[in-house]
C-alpha cells in the first residue's frame, strides 16, 4: 500500500502565544478543577484509590488509567510502528498485530507526518480526546525513529496532548533519554514473566544485538531488559504500567510473581489481561489450541494481586489505531483520505473549557455515589453481586439493551461499587457459537451477574433473561451509573432482609474471543 | 550472492529495512525486496542475515538460487 506524505506545515496551528498555552496548562492542574477539598474528596473519589497525589494529577484525565477517566476521556493509538524485534506466541504478525494486548487489526500504517495530521484532525473534532499513544502494531520501541518523530511533531503543535507508548521492553533502556526528552510521562510495558522458564514458554524468539535468541536464554535476555528498563523509567520519574497477558497453564499463577517483581521496581499500575486466543488468528497459542481464562478466573487473580497494588480493569484491549472513548472506535471517520480533506485548527482554549465541564460533571457523579454508599454502611458488609451495566460512557446508564456492544461489569457490596471489569457482547458469533441468538450470546457473557442496567429493553429478553436469573432493571435510564446501581442494591437487600427472597451467588461468565474491529462496531 | 523476500509472505512490517548493512532493502509495491547485486548475505557484517533474524514469518527472507553463494563469488 502506498502512503501519502504531507509536511507538517501544511497543519494549521492556532494563534495562541506560548505563554497562554502554559497558563492553561497550569490552570488545569490541580485538585481544585475538580471541585473537591483537596485530598480528601479526591482519595474517596474513587479514581484515585492509594495512588500518590503527584500520580493521581498526572492520570486522572488518562483514560487508560484512571476508571473514573475512561468514562470521559479519549484517547487515540496512531500505527507509525510496524515492525518488531520479539516474537510472542499471542501475536500473529503475518496478518497484523498490536503491541501486548490482542490480535490487532490496524487498517492503515502511517508515516509520523500523517499521523500527526490525524491527532490534530481527531483533537479538534474530539474535545475530549486527551492522550495519544504509540502501541504498534509492531513495538513501538522497534521503530524508534517514525516513533519519536511523531512525538515531535505532536508536541510541536498540540502540547495539551499527553504522550504514551507502550513496549514489549527489550528495547527499552536504549530510549529512557529519549523518552524523556519527548516529556513522554505515560509508558506501558508488556511483562508477562519473570521467570525465563516460563518465558520460553511465551516468546519463541527475540532479536538483540544484531543476532536472533531463541528458548530459555531469548527469554533471559528479555526478562533482563524489561527489569532494566523499567528501573531506568521509574529513576526518571516516568510513570510505568505494566500489562501482562494471562495465561491458563503457562503463567496464570505466575503473574502473582510479576506483580511482585514491578511493584518494587515502581510500576504505578499493573493491568492483566485475558488471553485472546482462537484458532482463526493463527497464532501459535490459538492453533495449539491455549484457552483463554474465564471471567472468574481472571477476576480471582486480579483481586489476589489487588492488595499489592492498582490493578486495572478497564482496559478494551483496543485495537493499535483505535480512536475514541474506551470501548466505541470512530476510527473510521479519520481516514487518511478524511483527514487529508480535514480544514483542521487547533482550539486550545475550546478544548480545555470542554475539559472543564466535563470535569464538573464527573465531580456530581462521584459525589452522587458516596451519597448513596453512606446511608448503607453496616448493613449485609458481606454480600456482594456484580450487576451488567448498558453505557455509552458520560458515566450513565444510556445504551438500549438490544444496541449494547459491551457491558461494564460493577460489584457491589455496602462499601463501594467498584468497577471489575468489561465484557464484550459484539464478536461471539466469530468465537464459535455460529447462529445462535444474540441473546444467548450476552446471558452467556454476563451470566455472574444478578441484574443488567439498561436505557431500554423489550418484554421478551425481559422475559428470558428473567428466566437466566438475571434482573433486567430500566427504571435509571441516563442517570449515573454507581449512584443507581447501588440504589438498586439497596432495594435488593432490604427484600433478602424482608424474606422476599434468597440471596444467591452466580455462576461463571465467557470472555469474548475476538478483536475489536471496525467491522464488529458497525455491525 | 543474494538473499530474496518472498513478497506473498511479507506483511511489509519493515523490520529488516533499517538492519541490512548493505542498504540493500526498500518497500516497493506494499512489500519488501531485496536487491540482489547490493546483498552480500550479511558476510563481513554479521554471523547471520539480519533481514531473515529479524522478519517475523519464517522462510520468508531466503536464499535466491539464481545467484551464486556470495563467499564463492
Ligand atoms: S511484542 Fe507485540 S508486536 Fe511484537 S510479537 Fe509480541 S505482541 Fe506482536
Ligand atoms: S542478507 Fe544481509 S545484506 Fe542481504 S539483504 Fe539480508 S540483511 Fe541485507
Ligand atoms: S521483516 Fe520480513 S515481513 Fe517484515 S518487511 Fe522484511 S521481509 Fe517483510
Amino acid at each position: 500500500m502506498q502512503q501519502q506524505e504531507v509536511g507538517i506545515d501544511s497543519i494549521k496551528k492556532p494563534g495562541s502565544s506560548m505563554d497562554d498555552v502554559m497558563q492553561q496548562m497550569a490552570e488545569h492542574k490541580g485538585c481544585g478543577t475538580s471541585g473537591g477539598s483537596g485530598k480528601a474528596s479526591c482519595g474517596s473519589s474513587g479514581g484515585q484509590g492509594d495512588l500518590a497525589p503527584d500520580i493521581w494529577e498526572k492520570v486522572k484525565n488518562h483514560p487508560c488509567y484512571s476508571e473514573e477517566a475512561h468514562h470521559h476521556y479519549a484517547r487515540m493509538h496512531v500505527a507509525v510502528a510496524p515492525a518488531c524485534n520479539i516474537q510472542c506466541n499471542y501475536c500473529n504478525r503475518k496478518y497484523d498485530c498490536a503491541n501486548e494486548s490482542r490480535p490487532g487489526v490496524v487498517s492503515e500504517k502511517l508515516t509520523p507526518e500523517v499521523a500527526a495530521k490525524k491527532v490534530l484532525a481527531v483533537a479538534s473534532t474530539i474535545p475530549q480526546m486527551t492522550v495519544l499513544g504509540i502501541a504498534g502494531p509492531g513495538d513501538s520501541l522497534a521503530n524508534p525513529a517514525k516513533t519519536f518523530k511523531t512525538f515531535e511533531l505532536i508536541s510541536q503543535v498540540a502540547p495539551d496532548i499527553k504522550l504514551c507508548l507502550s513496549t514489549n521492553g527489550l528495547a527499552l533502556p536504549d530510549h529512557v533519554q529519549e523518552i524523556k526528552k519527548y516529556n513522554v510521562d505515560h509508558v506501558t510495558v508488556t511483562i508477562n514473566m519473570v521467570d525465563p522458564e516460563v518465558g520460553a514458554k511465551i516468546y519463541p524468539w527475540i532479536y538483540y544485538k544484531n543476532k536472533r535468541y531463541t528458548g530459555v536464554e531469548a527469554a533471559r535476555i528479555l526478562h533482563e531488559r524489561q527489569m532494566l528498563g523499567l528501573e531506568m523509567l521509574t529513576a526518571e520519574k516516568i510513570l510505568v504500567k505494566v500489562n501482562s497477558v494471562m495465561i491458563p497453564g503457562i503463567n496464570d499463577d505466575h503473574l502473582v510473581e510479576v506483580n511482585k517483581a514491578v511493584k518494587s521496581r515502581g510500576a504505578f499500575l499493573h493491568n492483566i489481561m485475558p488471553l485472546i486466543s482462537a484458532p482463526e488468528h493463527g497464532t501459535v497459542f490459538g492453533l495449539n489450541g491455549q484457552r483463554g481464562p474465564t471471567a472468574q478466573e481472571l477476576k480471582a487473580l486480579q483481586d489476589k494481586c489487588e492488595g499489592e497494588m492498582n490493578m486495572m480493569r478497564h482496559c478494551r484491549q483496543c485495537r493499535a489505531d483505535a480512536v475514541g472513548l474506551l470501548g466505541e472506535d470512530r476510527s473510521a471517520e479519520f481516514t487518511v483520505d478524511k483527514i487529508m480533506e480535514m480544514e483542521v485548527s487547533y482550539d486550545l482554549e475550546g478544548r480545555k473549557k470542554y475539559q472543564d465541564a466535563v470535569e464538573a460533571e464527573r465531580q456530581k457523579e462521584s459525589d452522587a455515589k458516596h451519597a448513596e454508599l453512606a446511608e448503607m454502611a453496616g448493613e449485609f458488609a458481606a454480600v456482594k453481586v456484580l450487576v451488567a451495566i448498558a453505557t455509552k460512557g458520560s458515566g450513565r446508564i444510556n445504551e438500549h439493551f438490544g444496541h449494547a456492544k459491551e457491558f461494564q461489569i460493577f460489584e457491589l457490596s455496602t462499601q463501594s461499587a467498584k468497577f471489575v471489569g468489561h465484557r464484550r457482547v459484539d464478536l461471539y458469533c466469530q468465537g464459535g457459537y455460529g447462529d445462535e441468538d444474540s441473546l444467548a450470546t450476552v446471558i452467556r457473557a454476563i451470566n455472574d451477574c444478578h441484574a443488567v442496567f439498561v436505557a431500554k429493553i423489550g418484554g421478551c429478553p425481559k422475559a428470558d433473561l428473567k428466566k437466566a436469573g438475571i434482573e433486567a432493571v430500566d427504571e435509571y435510564a441516563n442517570e449515573f451509573i454507581e449512584q443507581s446501581a447501588l440504589r438498586w442494591f439497596k432495594d435488593y437487600l432490604g427484600k433478602i432482609k424482608s424474606g422476599e427472597f434468597v440471596h444467591e451467588a452466580r455462576g461463571d461468565a465467557q470472555i469474548r474471543q475476538g478483536a475489536y474491529t471496525p467491522e464488529s462496531a458497525a455491525a | 550472492m543474494a538473499y530474496k523476500i518472498v513478497t506473498s509472505q511479507c506483511t511489509a512490517c519493515s523490520a529488516c529495512e533499517p538492519e541490512c548493512p548493505n542498504n540493500a532493502i526498500r518497500e516497493k509495491d506494499g512489500t519488501f525486496i531485496i536487491k540482489p547485486e547490493k546483498c552480500t548475505e550479511c558476510i563481513g557484517y554479521f554471523d547471520e542475515p539480519q533481514c531473515v533474524a529479524v522478519c517475523p514469518v519464517d522462510d520468508t527472507c531466503i536464499i535466491d538460487g539464481v545467484y551464486p553463494r556470495y563467499q564463492a563469488a
